[in-house]
């Protein structure tokens, strides 16, 4: 049960732009167990679209490159894989679901041509059986009238029954990751919390591992076992969920904290903001990359950046936590 | 869909109503005496008035437009003053000709411009791609009738593959066809380039991809279906312009067409065949944009049908 499934060490993604070279990631790593959900959690730009993207190599190349580091899945690094190899595994054993339901679905194709085409591309199923597995998916993330929603074309359908869509997409093949990058951020509340639902059921279901990218640190709590914490293209914390979340460590995984709003918390208390804005990736160029934001910056950590260090059970990256 | 084409198609009634005011307007205010035209310079009173009558020139504008859309919608176009023949018969021999010069021209625009469009667009930046592009600017840049002349010379004069002039062949047809063919797929391969372009950097694309499938099936299913939608109406705006082109081939390659019937009319003042020649030419192209927004419709699910 405790096999590694995916392990992602020292990766760095740069974009070349003209001459400019923009590290937007710079050495994650975390590992995931088979079966085991993890968050990524950060503000916007903070690139975790882009680590995602990396994994299911799906990054537009130029202008980004792997400047360095492995991604390991069962063990075999998929920045080595050939394209045809890659794309045996994309949809079959890594599949995705995207952050904008609106725009993901090709509109000019109905819903049951988009699954089934998963079916008869991976499993050689012909056409007929592949729409009825398509009408079993969509019962499955619970779609009211499968059969008529195969016919309908994505305008047809909300913003939720879109996600759904996602979701049966990324699940048709029972596959060993799921990467959900902001499966929820476009959709209202009500909505979100179902789709939560419905991905929190369907992945004990099938036993699938999944990387759940939010910016939200509440949703990830729900959800995730581990959360990693990313900012400017860095993981700051790694760690257990409720550890994170009860005692976080690095100041900006507090500030996110503080950041959420609380049901019980009184109408005239402020909401806490971390001040400033996330800096461009190649803002800074040495110290840490936090210290224009934190509260409780030193000289260290002006001029030279703290490494990812164990503390207790998690990883943190601050000075001040040494 | 059946209501949506049955209304696109009701629609274009009053289309073509407009289209007959106009054309009847001009030939009505056309500077020149309509009744010396018919029968010359040196008639006397008599006959003047008689041929007046004859024709009805001396009603008022509403009372002849009323005489002419009456017989215009019984198919008939009036008589040929030169050869004393229905127009309409005239147009019937010469329009088939016209129509698969367009048809030819068409198709290779077609069968050129979406491979080499796409694949421009796929290897952006690529030596293919610019080389499609400078032979794009090219065929943009060169008239019609010009490259239609260079074909003859060199295919038709030179290499004796094709008759010089002739007998209206299909054989005959394949040089205007390439000209007209050519120099609008030159417009069309960069359409199809810069449409599949924005496609191909839409969210859906990187979802197909995010499947596995297959990056051909990626690109000509998925990408090209969607990047067709804009060329599907730039085809039918097209249509008027292939239609004049080949105006201007009929005459270099003296091909017994529709042009070539309405310039010779012009020339010896048969005002009824050019009038004719002319409905049938709008006619065509009103059909074409009909037919194109049907078209536009079935591949595109978010037009509403109503
Ligand atoms: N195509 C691109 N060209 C140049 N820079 C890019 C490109 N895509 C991403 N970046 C850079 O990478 C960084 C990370 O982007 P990414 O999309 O991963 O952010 P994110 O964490 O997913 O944010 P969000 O919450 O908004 O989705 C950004 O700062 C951006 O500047
Ligand atoms: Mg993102």
């Amino acid at each position: 049960m405790n096999e590694v499934i995916l392990e992602v060490n020292n990766l760095g993604i740069d974009f070349c732009i003209e001459d400019r070279v923009i590290p937007a990631v710079d050495g994650v790593g975390f590992s995931l167990l088979k079966g085991e959900t993890l968050g990524i959690v950060g503000e916007s730009g903070c690139g975790k679209s882009v680590t995602a993207l990396s994994i299911m190599r799906l990054l537009q190349m130029p202008p980004a490159r792997i400047s360095k580091g492995e991604i390991l899945f069962k063990g075999e690094n998929l920045l080595r894989k050939s394209d045809e190899e890659m794309r045996r595994i994309r949809g079959r054993d890594i599949s995705m679901i995207f952050q904008e339901p609106m725009t993901s679905l090709n509109p000019v194709f109905t819903i049951g041509q988009q699954i089934s085409e998963i079916f008869m591309q991976h499993q050689d199923l012909p056409k007929k059986e592949a729409l009825s597995r398509s009408a079993e998916m969509l019962r499955m993330v619970r779609i009211p009238m499968p059969e008529k929603a195969l016919k309908q074309y994505p305008h047809q359908l909300s913003g939720g029954m879109r996600q759904r869509v996602m979701i049966a997409m990324a699940l048709a093949c029972q596959p060993e990751l799921v990467i959900a990058d902001e499966p929820t951020t476009a959709l209202d509340v009500t909505v979100e919390a179902q789709i939560l639902d419905l991905i929190h059921e369907l992945k004990d279901r099938i036993n699938t591992a999944v990387i759940f990218i939010s910016h939200d640190l509440g949703i990830v709590a729900e959800v995730a076992d581990r959360v990693a914490v990313m900012y400017s293209g860095r993981i700051v914390e790694y760690g257990a969920v409720c550890t994170v979340f009860n005692e976080p460590k690095h100041p900006y995984t507090k500030g996110l904290l503080d950041a959420i709003p609380d049901i019980g918390m009184s109408r005239n208390k402020r909401l806490r903001e971390i001040r400033g804005v996330v800096p461009y990736p190649d803002e800074i160029k040495n110290g840490c990359r936090f210290k224009t934001r934190c509260d409780y910056v030193r000289n260290k950590c002006i001029s030279k950046e703290p490494p990812l260090l164990q503390l207790g059970t998690g990883l943190v990256r601050c000075w001040n936590c040494l | 869909m059946l209501k949506y084409i049955a209304k696109r198609i009701i629609l274009m009634i009053p289309v073509l109503i407009l289209m007959t005011l106009i054309v009847f307007a001009i030939f009505y205010f056309a500077p020149g005496d309509p009744v010396s035209r018919i029968a010359g310079p040196n008639v006397t009173q008599e006959v003047y008035e008689s041929i007046q009558r004859k024709y009805g020139l001396d009603q008022p504008f509403i009372v002849q437009y009323h005489r002419f859309i009456r017989s215009v919608a019984e198919g008939d176009l009036g008589i040929s003053i030169l050869q004393h023949r229905p127009v309409i018969e005239m147009i019937k021999e010469r329009l088939p000709v016209t129509l698969q010069i367009g048809l030819l021209g068409f198709v290779i625009t077609f069968v050129i411009a979406v491979p080499a469009g796409v694949i421009a667009a796929v290897k952006k930046n690529t030596a293919f791609d610019y080389l499609c592009m400078s032979g794009t600017l090219l065929g943009i840049a060169i008239p019609t009738f010009w490259l239609g002349m260079l074909l003859l010379y060199v295919f038709a004069y030179k290499l004796r593959w094709f008759p010089i002039s002739g007998d209206g062949s299909l054989r005959q047809l394949i040089l205007p066809g390439f000209a007209i063919g050519l120099t609008n797929a030159a417009i069309t391969a960069r359409m199809v380039r810069s449409s599949m372009l924005d496609v191909l950097k839409q969210d859906y694309v990187r979802t197909a991809r995010s499947k596995g499938l297959y990056e051909k099936a990626v690109v000509y299913r998925h990408a090209l279906k969607n990047a067709l939608i804009p060329i599907i109406t730039l085809m039918g705006l097209r249509l008027g312009w292939i239609l004049g082109g080949s105006v201007a081939l009929e005459i270099i390659f003296s091909i017994p067409g529709l042009g070539r019937l309405m310039v010779d009319s012009i020339l010896s003042r048969d005002f009824p065949v050019v009038q004719g020649a002319m409905m049938v030419l709008t006619s065509s192209i009103i059909l074409a944009n009909v037919l194109a927004d049907i078209l536009y419709a079935v591949v595109d699910p978010r037009i509403k049908y109503g």
